[in-house]
């Protein structure tokens, strides 16, 4: 069932979910109001916000690797149980195997999703049953389109899953760039309750949503047989936590989603193995990679929180350098997410819950 | 006679030459560790502010400055955390080694270790095969592979989990990869390994450990059950913000050291380091673990023979 409306905003279903079919969406009434008292908010000053935060509701601006020549390359990396990944550049898809078709978590930029594809078929020759979508960003949700087309074959099309936070800003970013984007490339199977389950090929799969974290939509996905945890972008080992202020994240729900990854993980003996965790980009982990990942998010935070309760300003803890102890495993000087603006955006959240 | 003594000759040298060719010692065997070298950081253990020895970078000191001893209490996840490779080498470290051979070609195509101390147990290839991608998981024990040079075995391994270069809180990165050259003497095996850190190490990183032939000796198990053990608030990470660990200083005034030569870095490796210290004068009197050679006698600051 598609969930179409949050009880926050009213209980009602907003018309253009329903009817929205391959139109470049309408935006409802409420956020436009809600776009009116950003813009006002923005312009009486609130630092804090200017420039990235309710403003930029309607006009997010997704975070996202550039464009990476190598980014197709597509590595198949068998993770446990039914469970695999398929292992980019441009980032992690996790892929599910059985008897009643392919699910995917994430599907990769809109230019991989052939390779994509003939990777997948390396694995099942079965239709593509389910895609869940753990955010809104095109380096996740970019082949949605390509592979329900490519994936189908069962009785019914491939249904796309996401958080309805996640579905809300896809349809506002495409009415932002005026897109004729189709329906098959939104998450429309959505859900709004702190979790959601349902059993495919043998296994419990718990999405659980972690609240405004990377971004205020995004979904951690538990495969309770194969006991694999899919993060999203909640966790990467190699990188800094892109926390996407516009798109309503902030550091203390990652951290939050953080320790929630280390609630479902379970370790084999010595710490080691036991569950294992898709990370958004990068290497197979377990439980000990993310516990060393989050310690080193809750410490920054804690650090910029000192510094700020202290009264220095962006610019002055920019220059006290709280991460320079690891910014040799986790900075980045350019690229699409900076050591600075991990900073910037732990600064900017640090009171947000 | 003449052809007898000719195929003698020329079965020798067929021998000769097939044991160099072959170059492989078997390291088998049951190894208890000497605790001789580098006894008080080894047993009972380093303390808190000891980077002496080590040429930490910048991050290193300042990671390790943060550390505080409650996280592995405090953090259950740290509770059964065990010694990476690198590091169980220096624990504690009674080794079993037993050898895989190729039933072919009766090569040695792997060594199998277990060392006591969270019964570590490791792999080292010697058939060839590749590291694995960056994309496979990272572990403590890591993905290592041997060659032969001569009697020596020298062991790559990388594909390491974050751990620590000393158990003071001094950290070792996943980015670290390091290499073993295994030499043995009589019933004398000695590792001596090389710690690569890009992040955490401003230069390789070079200690060594010795173990002898001890058949009587039994690896036992390790039992190791994480659970609460601190009233804490879920998500607790404890650790110091930069500038207020107090005890970085209690291991410089215990021994009577310039506090700066205890901080680490490269340069206070080499001798010329002693030109730096000035009117540095030592302690008239050892007052801490002045006795300590191995486990019996290390137990108490104050005790010992």
């Amino acid at each position: 069932m598609t969930r179409l409306r949050s009880p926050s905003l009213g209980g009602q279903a907003p018309q253009r979910s329903r009817s929205y079919d391959g139109q470049a969406p309408q935006r409802s009434p409420s956020y436009g109001g809600r776009a009116l008292l950003a813009l006002a908010i923005a312009a009486c000053g609130w630092a804090l916000v200017s420039a990235q935060a309710p403003a930029a509701r309607t006009t997010p601006q997704p975070i996202r690797p550039a464009p990476d020549p190598a980014s197709t390359d597509i590595k198949v990396v068998r993770v446990q149980g039914n469970v695999y990944m398929l292992a980019s550049r441009a980032g992690n898809v996790a892929v599910q195997i059985g008897a009643d078709g392919v699910l995917l978590v994430d599907t990769g930029t809109a230019p991989m999703a052939e390779k994509l594809f003939a990777a997948i078929r390396t694995l099942s020759n079965k239709p593509i049953h389910t895609i869940i979508n753990t955010h809104l960003h095109a380096d996740h949700t970019g082949g949605n389109q390509a592979l329900v087309k490519l994936g189908a074959g069962g009785p019914q099309p491939p249904r796309v899953m996401g958080h309805e936070n996640t579905y809300n800003r896809m349809v506002d970013a495409a009415i932002e760039a005026n897109a004729n984007t189709p329906a098959a490339s939104l998450p429309r199977n959505t859900y709004y309750t702190p979790t959601r389950d349902f059993y495919l090929n043998g296994e419990g799969i718990v999405l659980h949503h972690a609240a405004r974290a990377h971004t205020d939509g995004d979904t951690l996905v538990h495969f309770r047989g194969s006991d694999v945890v899919a993060t999203g972008d909640i966790f990467s080992p190699n990188l800094y936590p892109v926390i996407d202020v516009a798109n309503g994240g902030t550091v203390n729900g990652t951290i939050a989603a953080l320790n929630k990854v280390l609630e479902i993980t379970i370790p084999a003996k010595y710490q080691e193995g036991g569950t294992y965790v898709v990370p958004g980009h990068g290497r197979v982990c377990d439980e000990a990679d993310v516990v060393e990942y989050r310690d080193m998010v809750t410490i920054v935070r804690d650090r910029i929180a000192d510094l700020a309760r202290k009264g220095l300003t962006l610019e002055q803890v920019k220059a006290a350098r709280p991460t320079r102890d690891y910014d040799g495993d986790y900075g980045a000087t350019t690229g699409f997410w900076t050591t600075d603006m991990f900073v910037e955006a732990v600064y900017r959240t640090i009171n947000a819950k | 006679m003449r052809v007898r003594v000719v195929l003698a000759i020329t079965a020798a040298a067929a021998l000769c030459s097939a044991g160099s060719a072959n170059a492989q010692v078997d390291f088998t065997g049951q190894w208890a560790p000497l605790y001789h070298e580098d006894t008080i950081e080894r047993i009972p253990g380093p303390e808190l502010g000891d980077y002496t020895g080590l040429p930490l970078s910048d991050a290193g000191r300042m990671r390790a400055d943060s550390w505080d001893a409650d996280r592995i209490s405090v953090v259950q996840e740290y509770q059964c955390r065990p010694h990476s490779a690198d590091y169980s080498l220096r624990g504690l470290a009674p080794m079993r080694i037993w050898a895989e051979y190729d039933p072919a070609t009766q090569r040695i195509i792997a060594f199998h270790t277990h060392i006591g101390a969270y019964e570590n147990k490791r792999t080292i290839y010697l058939d060839g095969r590749p590291h694995p991608d960056e994309y496979a998981p990272h572990t403590f024990q890591g993905f290592s592979t041997g060659v032969w040079e001569g009697n020596m075995l020298t062991v790559t391994t990388t594909h390491l989990k974050e751990n620590y270069l000393r158990r003071n809180g001094v950290p070792r990165s996943s980015k670290a990869t390091f290499t073993e050259h295994w030499v043995m003497h009589g019933g004398y095996l000695t590792i001596t390994h090389v710690v690569y850190d890009p992040v955490m190490l401003t230069e390789p990183l070079v200690r060594s450990q010795t173990w002898f032939l001890d058949p009587g000796q039994r690896a036992g198990l390790f039992p190791c059950e994480y659970l609460p053990e601190v009233p804490a608030e879920a998500g607790t990470v404890p650790h110091y913000l930069p500038g207020t660990n107090p005890w970085l200083r209690e291991f410089a005034d215990w021994y009577g050291l310039p506090f700066e030569a205890t901080r680490g870095g490269a340069e206070t490796l080499y001798p010329e380091y002693r030109a730096k210290l000035g009117a540095y004068k030592p302690k008239d009197k050892c007052e801490r673990f002045c006795n300590c050679t191995g486990f019996g006698d290390c137990l108490s600051p104050t005790g010992g023979r």
